[in-house]
C-alpha cells in the first residue's frame, strides 16, 4: 500500500512554492516516513528552518513548527531543546542558511553535541534569491555575483561538522529517497547532534547556467561527485579531492549529549551531585 | 506589602527578580557592563530546574531566549548596547511572532565599542526601534537598585501580558551600585504573576492570531498538541505565511494598537517633590529617569534649601513614553531642564510631546555620571 504523507502535511498549505522538479519535496517526504517509521507523535515534533527555499519546509509539515531569521536555527532550537530534552527538534537550512551566515551557531551546535537533528539541504547555490554564490557553489561555476566563474574555495560540510564535535555525521543525496529515510531514521535515534548534508538539486538557479538544465541533469551531475564512503576510501588521493563520500561518516554513541550533561548542572546545584570534573567525559584534556 | 531587605547590586538582583517572576531560561553572551546578570543566572536557574547557557554570540543568546519562548518559558537574555545592535533582527522576529522576553540592556558609552566600562544612557533611542518595520517597544527603565528588582519583575508580567519583548534599561552605575535594597518578598512576586494567556479548546479550533484588533497573539506553549506555525513573515490567523492585502495590513496594526491603545497599563512614573508646584514663576521641573534621577534628587534638595522651587518628573517607563504626563507639568511649568547622559536622545521626546522647543539641557557623553553640583549649577545658570 502507497504510504499515506497526509496525515503529516498540511494539505492547504499545498502545493509548494519550490520549483517543478526540486529536491526539497523528496527530502521532506522521506523525512516524513522517517518519523512514521519511528512512531514519533507529531506533537512530540518540531521543526525548525531557517531562510531560503528550505525556510518554507517547515510551514508544509504538520508539527510544532518555527520558521526562524536567517542562519539561525540552530540557536532558537538550542532554546525549544534545552526546555524539553525529551522532544524531537529537528532543524532544516540551506547551504547558504547554516554554512554563510549561520556557521556560527553550526559549529557550535556540533560542538554541544546538542540532541538536535540538522538537515542541510545543500543546492549548492542561493537559490531564493536567484543563483548567488553558497560557501558549497563549487569553484568555476557561474553564479549571479560571480559571472566569471566563483573563485571561492568550497566548503565541505561534513568534514567542518566532524571538526567541530558532531557525534553524528552523514552524507545522502536526494537521488536514493530510500537511503535518506534510513539515515533520517539513525539521525533521528541518535542522542547528540545529528548533522545531514543532504545534496540536492537547483537546476533552475545553478543549472541553468551551468551545463545541467534539467533536473536530470543536475542530478546526473551530484551523482558524478558522491560515491558510497567505502568506495571513496578506496580512491586515490587526489581523486578523493573531488568526490564526496556518502553515508554515515561518523558515529560516535560515547560521548556526551548536552541536555543530559546540563542535568549534571541542575543536579549539582540543587545537591544532588558534586562538582563536574573531566573524568565525567569520554574525552580528557 | 510585606518586604525583605537585601544587599546587592543592579545587575544580581534582576538576575534575582527574574527568578523570582518564573523566568526559566536565560541565553546570554558575556558583555560588560551586563555580564553579572549571566554570572547570576547560571547559579539561580539550575538552581530552579531552569536552564542557562552562554551561547557562541550575542545573536545566539537571544535566539535561544526566543526559542525557550516559543516552547512556552518565561525567558530572557540580557546585555548592553553592542549586543542589542546585534541582538536587532531576532528581537524583531519576537516582535512579529509575540513571543515574550525580557531583555535587560546595561546601558554603557557608545556608539560601536565606545566606553565599555562606563556609564551612558545612549540606547534610550535605540530601545525604541532595535529592529525594522513597524512595532512598539516596551521600554522600562529602573531607577534605583530595587527598581532594578521590581521593573524586571514587570517586564515579566507585561511581556506576557503584550505578548513581544520588554527592555529593562539599566545603566553602568546602576547595575554596578552595591547597597540595600528593599524588596517585595519572593510570595508576593509570585502571587502577582500573570501568566500568558492560553487557549484550551480542541486543536482544530485554535487560531493563534486570531485576536481582538487591540489584543496580542494567544500562543499555547509547543509540544502539547496544539501545533501551529512561528513565521517572521507576515502571517494570517494560525500563523502561516500569507501576501493576503487586508490580512498583512491588520496584523502590522495590531502589532501597533495592541500597545499604543493599552498605554495605561504601562505608564509608570515618579513625581518628585512636585505636588507643591503651583506655575508661578521661578519654579524648575526637572526630568531625569534611570541613575541620572538619584543625582537629580540630590540637586533638588540643594536647591531647595537654596530657595528654588525644584521637582522631578522620572519616566519609569519611556516607552511608550508617557505623553500626556509630560505635558501636564511642561504646560504647568515654565523652567525645564532635561538631564540625560546622551544628547538629547528623551529631550526630543519631551519636545514632542510637550509642544515645547524651549526645553533647556544638560548633557554629558563622556562616560562620567552627572553629579547633583552639576544639576545644581546649570538650574542657577540657565533660569
Amino acid at each position: 500500500m502507497a504510504f499515506n504523507y497526509d496525515k503529516y502535511l498540511r494539505l492547504e498549505k499545498m502545493p509548494t512554492l519550490w520549483c517543478w522538479g526540486c529536491g526539497d519535496g523528496v527530502i521532506l517526504k522521506a523525512f516524513v516516513r522517517a518519523i512514521d517509521k519511528l512512531n514519533i507523535n507529531p506533537d512530540d515534533v518540531c521543526v525548525v528552518s531557517g531562510i531560503g527555499c528550505s525556510g518554507r519546509f517547515s510551514s508544509y509539515v504538520d508539527f510544532n513548527t518555527v520558521h526562524t531569521t536567517h542562519g539561525r536555527t540552530v540557536a532558537f532550537a538550542t532554546g525549544i531543546k534545552l526546555m524539553n530534552p525529551d522532544k524531537y527538534v529537528i532543524c532544516v537550512a540551506g547551504d547558504g542558511d547554516a554554512l554563510a551566515i549561520g556557521g556560527n551557531h553550526t559549529i557550535h551546535g556540533c560542538r554541544r553535541n546538542i540532541d538536535i537533528t540538522m538537515i542541510i539541504i545543500n543546492n549548492f547555490i542561493y537559490g531564493l534569491t536567484n543563483s548567488q554564490t553558497s560557501p558549497t557553489t563549487p569553484q568555476g561555476m557561474w553564479t549571479v555575483s560571480q559571472k566569471s566563474g566563483n573563485i571561492d574555495p568550497t566548503f565541505n560540510a561534513t568534514d567542518l561538522a566532524i571538526a567541530a564535535g558532531a557525534s553524528f555525521v552523514a552524507r545522502e543525496t536526494m537521488l536514493d529517497p530510500k537511503k535518506l529515510e534510513k539515515v533520517f531514521v539513525k539521525a533521528l535515534e541518535h542522542r547528540g547532534f545529528a548533522f545531514l548534508d543532504i545534496m540536492s538539486n537547483c537546476h533552475i538557479n545553478l543549472g541553468r547556467k551551468n551545463k545541467m538544465a534539467s533536473a536530470m541533469e543536475n542530478l546526473g551531475w551530484i551523482d558524478s561527485i558522491t560515491t558510497p564512503l567505502k568506495k571513496w576510501e578506496a580512491l586515490p588521493e587526489e581523486e578523493k579531492l573531488n568526490v564526496f563520500p556518502t553515508g554515515i561518516l561518523k558515529e560516535d554513541k560515547i560521548v556526551r549529549e548536552y541536555c543530559d550533561m546540563y542535568q549534571d548542572v541542575i543536579d549539582f546545584h540543587q545537591g544532588k551531585r558534586k562538582t563536574i570534573t573531566q573524568d565525567d567525559f569520554a574525552k580528557k584534556i | 506589602m510585606a518586604t525583605r531587605e537585601v544587599i546587592s547590586n543592579g545587575n544580581e538582583l534582576s538576575a534575582l527578580a527574574a527568578k523570582d517572576a518564573g523566568c526559566r531560561f536565560f541565553g546570554g553572551y558575556p558583555i560588560t557592563p551586563s555580564s553579572e546578570v549571566m554570572h547570576e543566572m547560571s547559579d539561580l536557574m539550575p538552581e530552579v530546574g531552569g536552564v542557562c547557557i552562554q551561547m557562541e554570540d550575542e545573536i545566539a543568546g537571544v535566539a535561544a531566549a526566543i526559542g525557550a519562548g516559543m516552547a512556552g518559558v518565561r525567558t530572557m537574555t540580557a546585555t548592553s548596547g553592542p549586543g542589542i545592535s546585534l541582538k536587532a533582527e531576532n528581537l524583531g522576529l519576537a516582535q512579529m511572532t509575540e513571543v515574550p522576553l525580557v531583555v535587560v540592556n546595561v546601558m554603557r558609552g557608545g556608539p560601536s565599542t565606545g566606553l565599555p566600562t562606563r556609564v551612558s544612557q545612549g540606547d534610550v533611542r535605540q530601545a525604541k526601534n532595535p529592529s525594522h518595520g513597524d512595532y512598539r517597544s516596551i521600554t522600562l527603565c529602573a531607577g534605583s537598585l530595587a527598581e532594578c528588582y521590581t521593573e524586571t519583575v514587570r517586564a515579566f508580567n507585561l511581556a506576557d501580558r503584550f505578548m513581544q519583548p520588554v527592555f529593562v534599561l539599566l545603566d553602568e552605575t546602576i547595575g554596578h551600585m552595591h547597597g540595600k535594597a528593599i524588596l517585595p518578598t519572593e510570595e508576593e512576586v509570585a502571587a502577582g504573576i500573570v501568566p500568558r494567556k492560553s487557549f484550551d479548546g480542541a486543536p482544530e479550533d485554535y487560531l493563534p492570531y486570531e485576536c481582538e484588533a487591540d489584543q496580542p497573539a494567544v500562543l499555547n506553549p509547543m509540544f502539547k498538541g496544539y501545533r501551529y506555525h512561528f513565521t517572521g513573515l507576515h502571517h494570517d490567523a494560525k500563523g502561516f505565511p500569507t501576501e493576503e492585502i487586508e490580512t498583512c495590513r491588520k496584523l502590522i496594526q495590531r502589532l501597533e494598537d495592541k500597545v499604543m491603545m493599552h498605554t495605561d497599563e504601562l505608564e509608570l512614573n515618579e513625581e518628585f517633590m512636585l505636588d507643591d508646584m503651583t506655575g508661578a514663576d521661578g519654579e524648575v521641573l526637572i526630568i531625569a529617569y534611570g541613575s541620572v534621577s538619584l543625582a537629580a534628587k540630590e540637586a533638588i534638595r540643594h536647591l531647595r534649601a537654596a530657595g528654588i522651587k525644584a521637582g522631578l518628573f522620572r519616566p519609569i517607563t519611556l516607552w511608550p513614553s508617557p505623553a500626556e504626563s509630560i505635558k501636564k507639568y511642561t504646560d504647568l511649568i515654565k523652567n525645564v531642564l532635561c538631564v540625560e547622559l546622551n544628547i538629547r536622545q528623551y529631550t526630543e521626546e519631551i519636545e514632542r510631546v510637550s509642544g515645547r522647543l524651549d526645553l533647556e539641557g544638560l548633557y554629558k557623553v563622556n562616560g562620567r555620571p552627572i553629579s547633583p553640583n552639576e544639576i545644581v549649577n546649570k538650574v542657577k545658570e540657565v533660569f
